[in-house]
């Protein structure tokens, strides 16, 4: 590929991009999203915000064990309480007893026995926030504490916690020749740790009873539609009789929000015929929703003598604890991905995604795709030290290009401009180092005014290639459907895809004005009255749902240009409409969208619905991705050798975007990403002894903040267009995610000479080797 | 929720409804209050009694009051009285945090990761206590180690810190760059005028801890009437001492555990730097 369509955004330019010719609206303008001010301002509407008259409040009673069986539950003495209206418990639970997004394998609450620590139990509504949760804790419940099992090693041999068996999906992926060794081979145990999604705001919601005996609930869902059939199944009632309504959603990189919450929260409801509130405390949120899977990785490589991959020995241990969740999927990533961009002959890998009474693991942006990439990278360092061969060379010698075969035996057809993405990073200038610069201008690990030493601080440089998958994998079916009005000069949509952050809405406004010309477009709000649009994963709204909804504006035009067409003999292509106006090709034709609407008003609807996909067989082998994105990573970091203290200086990006549609989104896009990498990489590990959550709480959980947040350099998007995608744009949120933390320890791993085969990286391995 | 304006007033509304709480900054109480740990039956609150709010001089030392918050002790000003309990309130969280919390609720939260308990360890300060008996005054290591305790009605009105006109430091270590609670903390604080050097490590144990043969050897060596330069050896070796004083070796073969041993290794860097720093 030539340099002439790829964006170089130079790196004085910060997050704003550069500053050369931009359109001001339609695609590949950096249009503003339309909350943005309301969102800074502080009035922005979360769930959290959310009233009624007559309101009652919601607590949940969660178990303090991680294993234990429930001998007993009495909720007299918190039903007796003044202020209380009503105490559930699995006894209330008037539909399915259990739910969940693959398979429906987990209580609503538990009933005879707890699988991990702060599964629901009971909640409670009464009329004060305080009484509620003084109630939730009067509720006296009586435990036979059972050993947890908290190794997923061990997990194998331990007795089932689950009728389904603890093993909650095994992938065994067979491909080329298991006789084929190399010359050199290098072998690493790598653990991954337990990241949070950690949202700005914790789950929150409010459902209000409905006369004919259904309910409404309000929150900030990503996944609307299965969250209302989810809860409708509990509640014993049809789809149709539960309606989701979706909020302001504070923040998601996981699926928000759990079904843990809102099933409790609308039985309340039901059974108080009031409306019920729910707003997680921070520990709760913790406890309750799902995490990063920690993994347990054991690599074997083999290269031959000029550093070209021969074959890769995997095993990859997934922590799923109690619940499967999304773990099935996660696994699939992992194993599909676990040899990384990178052509290789001969690949066995075994996957295993077991259940544990650690807290759930599922689904967080990059899920299994960012755990393999951390020991894949980790192993190609190792390479190149055996080697004596430069990280970046070794790489470049193995790197994946359009048309080659990845170990699932599926072809890759979409761009895959890896070569190019790590010259560009590689390329790169380096940032000074302080020395250059006036001292009181540094900022050494461990902040200002903090304990690092000049003297005790090394500088590393490391770098890292990920890929994630596009869309649901293994055969779902991604479908989404968009519908756009126009009427007197304005355009709407409704879809029922979420914004989650992603910048769909901005996204859907842009397509409508290059489609139909028309500045002014409102996204409506969503609810499960709209037909469903899917999960706001794997960045499938840019491409399903914006898919439809520039489908349902062109059927827009169609209509309005028709009859003018029509009229003066021409087709509706040599008709154009920019700004509200509608002209021809030769300019005989003037007319605005308005007198052209005539005061009718246009509808259409469309769906998009990708090519199919096939689950992994019995091998791992299958078409099982619809496309692939990647990214490259350089990382720098200073280390405190003596204090194990790290500081990530800068991390230049370079991306495979497809098509940049909105330039200052996508920047942001990609900085919180790497940011989010960081976390994982340094300080974010959500600690348990025992299957006990040990600090649930954002002092013990420590997130990167903005001292912590490196200088983040978008070095290069490659805008390759994916033929199969709608714009020809591809993800861009989950990628950097998953190769940040990569890049991170390949730079520590320079800078202290230490192996770091484990993240978070901790002090104790940061330190300089003896 | 009463709100006395004087530090009497306060002691006085405590001695009435015994089951009240003194709330200051309510940094770490109010987080408590809302996880639900903690329902005060009342509140007294300290915000308005002017008087613990800044710090006045008493022969070569400085009454601080209770009430001065972490944002205020960052200042320049109070920085060069005490430059170690400044640093250590600069370091003490981020700034919504600092422009709360307080240095009287620092000490009664007695947390082990508390950055300004070193400093005033080092310092050997005294608290007067304000009770309904009167004043009293308690050495704030009683305290922290339990051996004396705030009795009914009792608030700390000042922190008596000596003023020792010579180079002090505080530092620590964290997880992250960013504001984190400390991982171990150690405050050097040079007397010149006592010849002494005075140390204490903090966050590593429940009170900050005092490596005296550590800092008795160390003022040896200093040569108090010239530079007070020091080798990097000896500063190496003070370093060492104190990290083996405060973690010592468990008895016979035994090993200490990987992140006990990086912990050490992590004070004897910090007392090292801390001192090296004082002496420059």
């Amino acid at each position: 590929m030539s340099n002439d369509a790829a964006t170089a955004i130079p790196a004085v330019d910060g997050p704003q991009g550069p500053q050369q010719e931009q359109p001001a609206h339609g695609l590949g303008a950096s249009l503003p999203s339309a909350d943005a001010r309301a969102k800074t301002e502080g009035t922005f509407p979360y769930a959290s915000d959310l009233w009624a008259e007559g309101l009652l409040w919601a607590a949940v009673l969660r178990s303090p064990h991680a294993h234990a069986r429930v001998l007993s539950i009495d909720t007299s003495a918190a039903a007796g309480m003044p202020g209380v209206r009503t105490v559930v418990t699995h006894a209330d639970v008037p539909g399915e007893a259990t739910y969940g997004r693959t398979v429906a394998d987990r209580p609503v609450f538990a009933s005879d026995l707890v699988r991990h620590h702060g599964e629901a139990i009971a909640a409670v509504a009464a009329d004060h926030p305080d009484t509620a949760r003084l109630a939730a804790a009067a509720i006296a419940v009586e435990y036979e504490i059972l050993d947890p099992v908290t190794d997923p090693e061990k997990a194998f041999a331990a007795p089932p916690l689950h009728p389904d068996g603890n093993l909650v999906r095994h992938i065994p992926l067979r491909y080329g020749d298991p006789d084929a060794t190399g010359e050199v081979v290098v072998e690493g145990l790598y653990r991954i740790g337990r990241q949070d999604p950690a949202p700005i705001g914790a789950e929150a919601g409010l459902a209000v009873p409905r006369p004919d005996g259904g309910v409404d609930i309000y929150t900030a869902s990503t996944d609307p539609h299965t969250d209302r059939d989810l809860a409708a199944a509990c509640f014993g009632l049809g789809p149709e009789q539960v309606k989701v309504v979706v909020t302001g959603v504070p923040g998601a990189t996981g699926d928000r929000e759990d079904p843990g919450f809102q099933i409790p929260l609308g039985l309340l409801a039901l059974r108080t015929g009031c409306p019920v509130k729910l707003a997680a405390t921070r520990e709760e949120s913790f406890l309750g929703h799902a995490h990063r899977h920690p993994t347990l990785l054991r690599y074997r490589h083999h290269a031959d003598a000029d550093g070209r991959l021969v074959k890769v020995e995997a095993q990859i241990l997934l922590d799923a604890g109690a619940y499967a969740e999304a773990s099935s999927e996660s696994l699939a990533a992992a194993v599909a991905f676990a040899c990384g961009p990178y052509v290789v002959p001969h690949a066995f890998v075994e996957g295993w995604a077991v259940r544990t009474n650690n807290p759930p693991s599922g689904h967080v942006r990059g899920e299994g795709a960012m755990q393999v990439c951390a020991a894949y990278e980790a192993q190609m360092d190792k390479l190149a030290a055996r080697l004596g061969l430069d990280p970046a060379e070794l790489r470049l010698r193995n790197v994946l290009a359009t048309g080659d075969i990845l170990p699932t035996g599926q072809t890759v057809t979409c761009p895959a401009p890896v070569a190019e993405l790590l010259q560009a990073v590689r390329d790169f200038p380096l940032p000074a180092l302080p020395k250059d610069s006036p001292e009181d201008g540094w900022l050494l690990p461990g902040g200002p005014e903090g304990a690092g030493e000049p003297g005790a601080v090394r500088r590393g440089v490391g770098y890292a290639l990920g890929m994630v998958h596009m869309l649901g994998a293994e055969g779902t079916d991604e479908v989404s459907t968009a519908t756009v009005k126009v009427h007197d000069g304005m355009a709407t949509v409704i879809c029922a895809a979420v914004e989650t952050g992603q910048g769909f809405s901005t996204l859907a406004r842009q397509i409508v004005q290059d489609t139909l010309g028309i500045d002014e477009v409102h996204v409506a709000s969503v609810d499960t009255d709209q037909p469903p649009a899917g999960p706001a994963t794997h960045g499938r709204h840019t491409w399903v749902s914006g898919g439809a909804v520039e489908r349902a504006a062109k059927m827009v035009r169609t209509q309005l240009l028709q009859p003018l067409a029509h009229k003066f003999g021409m087709s509706t292509e040599l008709l154009q409409i920019t700004d509200g106006k509608i002209t021809s090709y030769d300019g005989v034709l003037s007319t605005t969208v308005t007198e052209a609407l005539e005061g009718k008003e246009l509808w259409a609807t469309a769906q998009c619905r990708p090519h199919p996909t096939e689950p992994l067989d019995g091998a791992g082998q299958g078409d099982a991705f619809v496309g692939l994105a990647f990214c490259a990573i350089r990382a720098v970091v200073d280390v405190d050798v003596e204090l194990g203290s790290v500081r990530v200086v800068e991390m230049a990006v370079a991306q495979d975007v497809g098509r940049v549609l909105n330039p200052a989104q996508l920047a942001t896009r990609i900085e919180a990403g790497v940011t989010q990498g960081v976390g994982a990489a340094l300080t974010e590990n959500l600690r348990t002894a025992r299957g006990l959550v040990r600090h649930p709480d954002l002092t013990g959980y420590a997130l990167p903040t903005a001292l912590d947040a490196p200088d983040i350099r978008i070095v290069k998007l490659v805008e390759e267009r994916d033929v199969v995608a709608p714009f020809g744009a591809k993800a861009a949120s989950a990628v950097p995610v998953v190769t940040s933390p990569a890049a991170v320890a390949a730079a520590v791993r320079s800078a202290t000479g230490r192996p770091v085969n484990r993240l978070p990286i901790r002090p104790q391995a940061a330190v300089a080797a003896p | 929720m009463t709100l006395p304006a004087t530090l009497g007033e306060a002691v006085a509304a405590l001695s009435a409804m015994p089951a009240a709480v003194p709330v200051a900054g309510g940094t770490d109480l109010m987080a408590a209050v809302n996880k639900g740990q903690l329902r005060p039956a009342g509140l007294v609150g300290l915000g308005r009694i002017n008087e613990i709010r800044g710090w006045q001089y008493q022969d070569g030392h400085a009454l601080l009051g209770a009430g001065l918050t972490h944002a205020r002790m960052g200042r320049p000003d109070f920085a060069a009285l005490i430059p170690a309990l400044a640093a250590a309130a600069r370091a003490a969280g981020p700034p919504q945090i600092r422009n709360a919390g307080t240095l009287g609720g620092n000490i009664v939260t007695a947390a082990p990761t508390g950055d300004s308990l070193p400093v005033l360890a080092a310092l050997e300060a005294d608290l007067v206590v304000a009770g309904p008996g009167g004043m009293r005054e308690v050495p704030v290591t009683h305290l922290l180690a339990g051996r004396e305790l705030l009795g009914p009605a009792e608030l700390i009105g000042h922190v008596r810190v000596p003023l020792l006109h010579a180079p002090q430091v505080f530092l620590k270590a964290t997880g992250r760059t960013g504001p984190g609670r400390a991982t171990a903390s150690v405050a050097v604080v040079l007397d010149p005028a006592r010849r002494g050097v005075r140390c204490a490590v903090g966050a590593i144990a429940p009170m900050p801890l005092r490596p005296l043969e550590a800092e008795r050897w160390i003022a040896s060596l200093i040569d108090w009437d010239a530079d007070r330069g020091l080798a990097p050896e000896a500063l190496t070796a003070f370093g060492e001492y104190v990290a083996a004083a405060c973690i010592p070796d468990p008895p016979g073969e035994e090993q200490l555990p990987p992140a006990v041993l990086h912990l050490r290794r992590t004070v004897a860097a910090l007392a090292r730097r801390a001192l090296g720093r004082a002496l420059s």
